[in-house]
């Protein structure tokens, strides 16, 4: 199918309807507003159900009822909202249900503004529900990633039988771009372990309540066996041009595409830098991090909050490199210029780069 | 005894051996003379008596009854405390032949669970709901629920429920009836044997209408919790009968079953192959809406930056998005993306445009190398960061003395007012798309009248568009020769 122009927003439902999504619970709220209006128009039509819920409280608990009954469903809503659903994350990962919500981030905390910002990193990374569960989180950086990892992420959500979390901003939203989509529809079948008034499903159960201790602990520790093996099997991250990298600048969504023209620019006058940018954000591409570290001299991660993504990267990298930081928020994105600036500053003034690593 | 049978036999909707249950699996969990216990065997006779037992799905609370699926051999989904009404309708929308029955207590409906319940009747969910009206928190152990009597000593209202503090026992069922969807509503007791047969007959109707395709069904069921009421079962028994339905009137609230109009079936689903079709990724015909085009090959290097920027209505966006749509007709890379954010205050707007022949980095335009400025806010916010050997339209007539930037190009014409002399000024933003393509050949004619007529679906506003084009280029051309 040839390429055609579409909003990031509306290349996530598109790319659901056709991954065989056919249920959309959600409330309004800007900037994802364009998910849940794109869903009321094609899902009715695509024989689904599309149900504007009375909070995302209710929405997340709908996830959790299609997905008992064997639906491909799925949600979308921002900050304030995906606060109020944390609850549901939490049950859905306990009673082992695949769901997918896109988190299309605006300005924090309280009601803050509906500009880009990436402040819900650790509400959904780190997941803001309660009890040892974590998410599956993707972060396209484009509208092709939009309908891409949204396809993905309903295969990885049934795979795993968990909540997987499409976490974009206001820009990657609204952005419009050539997108490709899947030529073809396709609905699985329901699998056996769903509930859904059938003979076949009567003896079926699902509940994510463990009264015994030793029962909780062996539940709790098969989901940490299917977390370690996303860990080992789902992770994906975009390396650009590190291949000769001394400087390493991390940055995921809208901020790894601003990245990209920082290390062009910076290239151009001379110094050696390259991208990461994760693409699944839970797992994160430690591996990879710690791989760039054996050339890269030191790090530097940049995103629209003022401190989340930073903390996994220093993580991954154990103290191995420097990591310094640079952030915008409040929906202020920082421009290419800018970014450079920094890097300049950084690391420009302190070769030779073995002092950085003694001081940094 | 002439008006109730007796019942020897165990509904076969209840398990024989309760077998989830990690020990005692031949006796329940509830306490001796506990409502749950009771109300669970009416449901599993419904059950059994309409023949829907391999077709139900119980939802069960958190509450004493959270193990309803330790009894009921059905479909089970247990959920979140108050969540029932939500995931419920979700189960019935996803699976319309299943009957779904939504058990809840107190506590769960009518605290925690207010808002799910009220909108779930609001929508007229084809379900049963069973709601169990102790008055108290079981489960937690005897705290106030929003059921308690006025008066009630709790171990959270050790003085007394207090209307002033604590408001007055809320009446469920009164509320619920009134609203529209409903079709049955009817609040029974568990005081004495009468009263649970007739609790027996109201909840198979409730769960009959479902089997018919009837609307919302509600039945709160006033039941004894002995244990934290410190009573014995009896005592407990006669307090639902002689107490309890003081402030809770046993009586049908809604029978609507009669009058109730059929729900429409949903209709049946489009096949797989119409669905590309139907999110406009395809032609009827089945041809990529895109293509009937000749596929273009990038004509030549390109790295255009352009930034747009005028009123709200001066058609901004659009402006952006033809541009967007005609370069990737031509085979070049585009992105194009609007204000958004702080950006878009007081009615100014936006938007960044990127045309390159190489993949596109950042969306983002920060030094633009194009700047299409409708009017003069937005020439003086981006004209210092245009770069050296740009190009600015300026819709104006003269450009302001202080904007001078001599190592740019500059076009200043008033194209509000050529729009105007074409019969609608709104077309200034074309206007200023025909200057921009005669100034710099940056696309092809043809490949932007293509996209126009994509994007504008009017054949007037598409002959004054083409209209709008010619006269951008043709003013171009008069200032070049004069
Ligand atoms: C979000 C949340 N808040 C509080 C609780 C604790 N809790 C469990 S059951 C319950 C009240 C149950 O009372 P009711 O619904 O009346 O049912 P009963 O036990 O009386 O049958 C509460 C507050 C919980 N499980 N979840
Ligand atoms: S505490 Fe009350 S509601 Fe709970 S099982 Fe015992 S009697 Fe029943």
């Amino acid at each position: 199918m040839r390429k055609q122009l579409c909003k990031g927003n509306e290349a996530i439902v598109k790319a659901a309807v056709l991954a065989g999504c056919r249920a959309y619970y959600g409330y309004p709220i800007t900037p994802a507003s364009e998910i849940a209006e794109a869903a009321a128009l094609y899902l009715p039509q695509a024989g689904g159900i599309f149900l504007q819920a009375e909070s995302e409280v209710a929405a997340v608990n709908m996830l959790y009822g299609a997905a008992a009954a064997g639906v491909r469903a799925m949600s979308a809503s921002s900050g304030p909202g995906i606060s109020l659903m944390q609850e549901g994350f939490s049950y859905l990962a306990g009673a082992e249900l695949p769901c997918v919500v896109a988190d299309i981030t605006r300005g924090g905390p309280g009601l803050g503004n509906i500009a880009p910002e990436q402040g819900d990193y650790n509400q959904i990374v780190k997941g803001g529900g309660h009890g040892n569960y974590r998410n599956l989180v993707l972060a396209p950086a484009s509208v092709q990633e939009m309908a891409d990892l949204t396809t993905l992420a309903f295969d990885l959500a049934d795979e795993y039988r968990n909540p997987v979390v499409v976490l974009a901003d206001g820009n990657i939203g609204q952005v419009m771009e050539p997108v490709e989509f899947a030529s073809r529809a396709f609905v699985p079948p329901p699998p056996e372990w769903t509930v859904r008034g059938t003979a076949e499903t009567r003896h079926n159960l699902i509940c994510s309540i463990y009264l015994e201790p030793d029962l909780l602990e062996r539940h709790v520790r098969k989901l940490e066996a299917k977390y370690q093996r996303a860990e080992r099997e789902a992770v994906r991250a975009e390396c650009w041009r590190t291949e000769d990298a001394e400087i390493v600048l991390v940055g995921y969504g809208i901020v790894g595409r601003v990245l990209k023209a920082v290390v062009e620019m910076a290239r151009a006058r001379g110094l050696a830098v390259g991208l990461l940018r994760p693409i699944t954000l839970f797992p994160f591409p430690v591996a990879q991090i710690r791989e760039l570290s054996r050339r890269a001299k030191a790090f530097a991660v940049v995103e629209l909050s003022t401190g989340q993504l930073v903390d996994d990267v220093r993580l991954a990298l154990e103290g191995r490199r420097p990591v310094e930081f640079y952030s915008r928020v409040g929906g202020n994105v920082p421009s290419a210029e800018e970014v450079l600036a920094f890097v300049e500053r950084k690391f420009r003034a302190c070769a030779p780069m073995e002092e950085v690593l003694i001081h940094g | 005894m002439a008006d109730y049978t007796v019942i020897h036999e165990k509904a076969s909707s209840f398990y024989d051996v309760f077998e989830r249950k990690a020990e005692l699996q031949h006796q329940t969990h509830y306490c001796p003379g506990c409502g749950h216990g009771i109300t669970h065997k009416l449901l599993a006779q419904a059950i059994d008596a309409l023949g829907v037992q391999d077709r139900t799905v119980l939802i069960s609370p958190v509450g004493c009854s959270v193990f309803a699926y330790y009894y009921l051999d059905v479909g089970n989904i247990q959920v979140a405390h108050g969540r029932a009404p939500a995931v419920a309708t979700a189960v019935k929308r996803s699976r319309p032949e299943s009957i779904v029955i939504a058990y809840q207590g107190d506590g769960d409906l009518a605290a925690i669970g207010t808002a799910e319940i009220i909108h779930a009747a609001n929508r007229g969910e084809p379900i049963t709901v069973v709601f169990v009206n102790n008055g108290i928190y079981g489960m937690t152990g005897g705290q106030m629920a929003p059921t308690t009597p006025l008066g009630g000593k709790t171990t959270t209202s050790p003085f007394g429920r207090n209307q002033w503090t604590d408001g007055f026992p809320m009446h469920v069922c009164e509320l619920l009836a009134s609203l529209e969807a409903p079709v049955y509503i009817e609040r029974v007791a568990l005081g004495n044997n009468k009263q649970i047969m007739q609790a027996a007959r109201v909840l198979r109707r409730a769960v009959e209408n479902q089997v018919k395709g009837l609307g919302f069904s509600f039945v709160e069921v006033l039941s004894p919790c002995p244990t934290i009421w410190k009573m014995q079962p009896v005592e407990a028994q006669r307090f639902v009968e002689r107490e309890m339905t003081k402030t809770f009137r046993v009586t049908n609230l809604r029978d609507r079953t009669k009058e109730a109009p059929a729900r429409p079936a949903p209709a049946p689903p489009p096949a797989l192959v119409d669905i590309p079709r139907i999110l406009g990724l395809v032609n009827g015909d089945g041809a990529a809406t895109s293509e009937g085009r000749p596929p273009a090959r990038p004509a030549r290097a390109l790295d255009v930056r352009i930034k747009v920027a005028g009123f709200g209505g001066q058609g901004v966006l659009m402006l952006g998005e033809v541009l967007a749509e005609a370069a990737l007709d031509a085979g070049y890379e585009v992105s194009w993306l609007p204000s958004y954010g702080p950006e878009m205050r007081s009615g100014t707007s936006n938007c960044h445009v990127r045309l390159s022949s190489v993949a596109i980095d950042s969306p983002l335009v920060s030094r633009p190398n194009v700047l299409l400025a409708l009017n003069e806010p937005s020439l003086r916010k981006f004209l210092a960061a245009v770069e050296p050997d740009g190009i600015i339209l300026y819709n104006s007539e003269h450009l302001p003395e202080d904007c001078a930037r001599p190592d740019v190009r500059m076009v200043t014409m008033p194209f509000t007012e050529l729009a105007d002399q074409l019969g609608n000024s709104k077309a200034a933003n074309i206007v200023m798309l025909g200057a921009l393509l005669e100034t710099t050949a940056l696309l092809d004619q043809e490949r932007v009248t293509g996209a126009l007529r994509r994007k504008v679906k009017s054949q007037k506003w598409f002959e004054l568009d083409l209209a709008a084009l010619a006269k951008g280029r043709e003013e171009v051309r008069k200032g070049a020769s004069s």
